[in-house]
C-alpha cells in the first residue's frame, strides 16, 4: 500500500471561452495509494468532474504534472492515450454509457476487441465476468431490457475486464435507488478488495462515507482528504 | 477486413434509419446509374456509325478530276480532263509510298433506263468497272461464287459480280447464280459471284447492294471508255499519313496533265483517314462530356453521403466518446466511418451499375428486335459498358465512399472523448 499509483504536483486547469477563461484547478496536489478506494466530492462547479477526467485521460491539464503508475501523463497523442485508457483504466459513469445497439456481452468484450483480442476469446472472458456480476443469463439482452442495477453492473464488468489498475467511477449511483446505490457500492468493494484501486466521484455523503477516504473539492482546491476517513475505513473493514 | 462487429455496427445504423439511408444511397445509385447509361448511350452511337464503316480501309482515299481553275502552258481554265491508265503506272512508279492502287470506272453513261436484264425481269443497276485490288479498300465477303481476280482482268472476261440487291431482283431466292448470265446494256455478263460488303454505309457513286461489278478492263473496252480511269482508290503503306501521300499523288498527276501545280479544284479527293480522325474526335469529346457530367452526378451523391456521415456521426458522438473512454483508438473510429461510408456507396453503386446495365440490355434487345423487322438504318447499336469502364466505375464510387467517409471521421476524432461524453 507504498506505491502511490496516481500523484498530482500543483495541477491548474483552466477552460477557456471566448474571452473569459475559466480557472476550473487552482493547484491540486494528492496521491492515491495503489489499492485505496477513495471518494471525490464537492458541490457542482468545485472541479470534481474536471479532475475525473483529468485522471481518466479524457481531459489535458494546463500546468502541474500527473503521474500514473510512475509514468508523466501530459500531452499525449490520442492513440497513446487511447492505449493508456484501455490498458490502466476502467470507467464507470453516471448514465452507464452502454452501446444500445450492443447485447450485454458485446459490451463488455468492447475493451478486448480494442485490444485485437478475438472474438471467441473475448466473449468468453466477458461471459465470465458478466457471470461475475450475476447476469450470464442476461448476456444477449439488449441494454434496453435491462433495469438500472444491472446496466451499472455491465458497465462494472466492462470496466473490469482489461484488467484496468484504476477504476474511476463518476456518480456511479446517482440514477439508482438507495437499495441498488448499495448493492453497486458492495460490489466495487469487492472490485476494491481485489487490489484495484476506486476512485469515485459522488455528492452523496452515505456513499462517500462507504471508502476509505474523502478527497473534498471546493473552488478548485483540495479543501480537505488527505487525512484517513476513519469511519469508512472502519465500515470497510467490517464490510 | 471482415470484422464482425464493425459489420455489426454499421448494418445497425443503416437498419436504424432505413428511410434516410436509402436516400442516401439513391444519390450514389444515381450517379453511377447515370454513368452507366450514358456511357452505353454514348457507346451505342459510336457503334451504330462505326458498324456500317468499320473495315473500310481507313488508310485510304479517293481522287477523281474536276475541270481545272487556273490557264496553265496555254491551256485556259475549265479544262475538262480524265485520268488515264498510265497514269495510274506513273504514280506506282513515282510514289512508292502508295500501297493499294485501285482505278474505278462509273458506268454512268450506261446506267440509263432499265440496263439489266435476264430473261423476263429487267431492272436499273449500276455498273463498275474494278480492279481485284479495290477489295483491299472495301473488303466484302462472297454469299456466292468469287470476287474479280487478275485473270479476269488481264483476259478481259466478260464477268461480272453483282451486289445483294441485284441477286435478289434478278434470281430467285435460293438459286445459284453462279455461271448464269446478265444483259447489261445489251452486253451477256458471266456471273461469277454475289458480294456483301461488310461496310454498307459507305457507298461511293452508287449504292453497292444495286450494283455490279465488271473487271476493270472488260468495261473499258466492251463500253469504249479508251483508256479513261473515273476516278481511283488508293490507300498509305503503314507508317505514311495519307496526307502527305495524297499531296504527292496529286502533284504527279498536276504535271502529267499540264495542270498549274498551284490549282486547287483540278483534282477533287475524300481523305477517309481525315474523316475519320475528326469522327474520332466526336466521339472523344462525346465522352468527356459524358464522363463530366457522370463525375458530377456521382459527387452530388458523394455529397450526400458525406453529409449524412455527418449527421450520423453527429448522432453517435456521445457513443464514439464512449469507445474512446475504453480504449477505441481514433484510427479505430475512423476506419469504422469510412468503412461504413464505403459500404453504402459501393452497395449503392453496385446496384447502380447493375441496373443501369440492365437497361442497357433491354434497350439493346429491343434495338435488336426492330432491327430484324425494319431497314438497317441503325444509328444505334449494342449500347454497352466495358469491362475497363465498369471496373473504373467501382474505383471510383470506393474512392468516393472513402473521400466521403473522411471528412465525417475527421470530424468524429476531433471532438475530445470528454466532449463526445458529455453530449446528450
Amino acid at each position: 500500500m507504498s506505491n502511490k499509483i496516481i500523484r498530482l504536483e500543483n495541477l491548474h486547469k483552466s477552460y477557456v471561452m471566448g474571452k473569459n477563461s475559466l480557472h476550473v484547478l487552482k493547484g491540486i496536489d494528492m496521491n492515491i495509494e495503489e489499492g485505496e478506494m477513495v471518494a471525490i466530492m464537492g458541490s457542482s462547479g468545485s472541479g470534481k468532474s474536471t479532475l475525473l477526467n483529468i485522471l481518466g485521460i479524457l481531459d489535458n491539464y494546463d500546468e502541474g504534472a500527473y503521474y500514473l503508475n510512475d509514468i508523466l501523463i501530459r500531452k499525449m497523442s490520442e492513440k497513446k492515450a487511447a492505449q493508456f485508457r484501455n490498458k490502466y483504466i476502467g470507467f464507470i459513469f453516471q448514465s452507464f454509457n452502454l452501446i444500445s445497439f450492443k447485447t450485454a456481452l458485446e459490451n463488455v468484450a468492447l475493451p478486448l476487441y480494442y485490444q485485437n483480442v478475438n472474438r471467441k476469446k473475448r466473449n468468453a472472458i466477458a461471459l465470465e465476468y458478466l457471470d461475475r456480476m450475476g447476469l450470464k443469463e442476461w448476456a444477449h439482452h439488449l441494454p434496453s431490457e435491462m433495469s438500472g442495477g444491472q446496466k451499472q453492473r455491465i458497465a462494472i464488468a466492462r470496466a473490469l475486464i482489461s484488467k484496468p489498475k484504476i477504476i474511476l467511477a463518476d456518480e456511479p449511483t446517482g440514477a439508482l435507488d438507495t437499495q441498488t446505490s448499495y448493492e453497486v457500492m458492495d460490489i466495487l468493494h469487492e472490485v476494491n478488495e481485489s487490489g484495484i484501486t476506486v476512485i469515485i466521484v459522488t455528492h452523496e455523503t452515505d456513499i462517500a462515507d462507504r471508502t476509505q477516504r474523502i478527497i473534498r473539492l471546493r473552488d478548485g482546491l483540495i479543501e480537505s482528504g488527505e487525512s484517513v476517513n476513519t469511519g469508512a475505513e472502519t465500515s470497510a473493514v467490517a464490510g | 477486413m471482415f470484422d464482425r462487429d464493425r459489420w455489426h455496427e454499421i448494418i445497425s445504423a443503416i437498419k436504424k434509419n432505413k428511410l434516410r439511408s436509402a436516400l442516401t444511397a439513391f444519390g450514389v445509385f444515381w450517379g453511377i446509374f447515370m454513368l452507366v447509361v450514358m456511357i452505353g448511350a454514348g457507346n451505342g452511337l459510336k457503334n451504330g456509325v462505326y458498324e456500317g464503316v468499320k473495315d473500310f480501309a481507313t488508310n485510304s482515299a479517293f481522287v477523281w478530276t474536276q475541270s481545272t481553275t487556273v490557264p496553265y502552258k496555254g491551256f485556259k481554265r475549265g479544262r475538262d480532263w480524265n485520268f488515264t491508265n498510265k497514269d495510274m503506272q506513273t504514280l506506282r512508279d513515282q510514289v512508292p509510298e502508295l500501297d493499294v492502287i485501285a482505278p474505278r470506272l462509273s458506268g454512268w453513261k450506261i446506267n440509263r433506263g432499265e440496263n439489266v436484264v435476264r430473261g423476263k425481269k429487267a431492272a436499273s443497276f449500276s455498273i463498275n468497272g474494278d480492279y481485284p485490288s479495290y477489295r483491299k479498300i472495301d473488303p466484302c465477303v462472297m454469299v456466292y461464287g468469287r470476287y474479280i481476280n487478275n485473270d479476269d482482268i488481264s483476259e478481259k472476261r466478260k464477268v461480272c459480280i453483282i451486289g445483294e440487291r441485284v441477286y435478289e431482283v434478278m434470281f430467285d431466292e435460293g438459286e445459284d447464280p453462279v455461271g448464269k448470265y446478265l444483259r447489261v446494256n445489251g452486253v451477256y455478263f458471266k456471273v461469277i459471284g454475289v458480294f456483301r460488303s461488310k461496310n454498307p454505309k459507305i457507298n461511293i457513286g452508287s449504292d453497292k447492294k444495286e450494283s455490279i461489278y465488271l473487271p476493270f478492263t472488260t468495261m473499258q473496252h466492251t463500253f469504249n471508255y479508251g483508256d479513261r480511269v473515273h476516278y481511283f482508290a488508293m490507300t498509305a503503306k503503314k507508317g505514311y499519313p495519307v496526307d502527305k501521300v495524297l499531296d504527292k499523288v496529286i502533284n504527279v498527276l498536276k504535271k502529267q496533265h499540264k495542270i498549274a501545280p498551284s490549282d486547287q479544284g483540278a483534282i477533287g479527293n475524300f481523305n477517309l483517314e481525315k474523316e475519320v480522325r475528326t469522327i474520332g474526335y466526336v466521339f472523344i469529346g462525346i465522352n468527356l462530356l459524358i464522363w463530366i457530367v457522370g463525375i458530377g452526378t456521382l459527387i452530388a451523391g458523394a455529397v450526400g453521403v458525406s453529409n449524412i456521415m455527418l449527421v450520423i456521426v453527429k448522432e453517435r458522438t456521445k457513443e464514439i466518446g464512449i469507445q474512446r473512454a475504453i480504449g477505441a483508438r481514433p484510427w479505430t473510429i475512423i476506419s469504422q466511418i469510412i468503412t461504413e461510408s464505403v459500404f453504402l456507396t459501393t452497395i449503392a453503386g453496385f446496384v447502380g451499375l447493375a441496373f443501369g446495365t440492365m437497361v442497357l440490355k433491354l434497350v439493346s434487345t429491343a434495338i435488336e428486335q426492330n432491327a430484324g423487322q425494319g431497314e438497317d438504318e441503325m444509328f444505334f447499336i449494342n449500347p454497352e459498358i466495358g469491362v475497363v469502364v465498369a471496373v473504373s466505375a467501382f474505383v471510383i464510387l470506393i474512392v468516393t465512399g472513402v473521400v466521403a467517409g473522411l471528412i465525417p471521421a475527421r470530424k468524429a476524432v476531433q471532438i475530445k472523448p470528454i466532449e463526445a461524453l458529455r453530449h446528450e
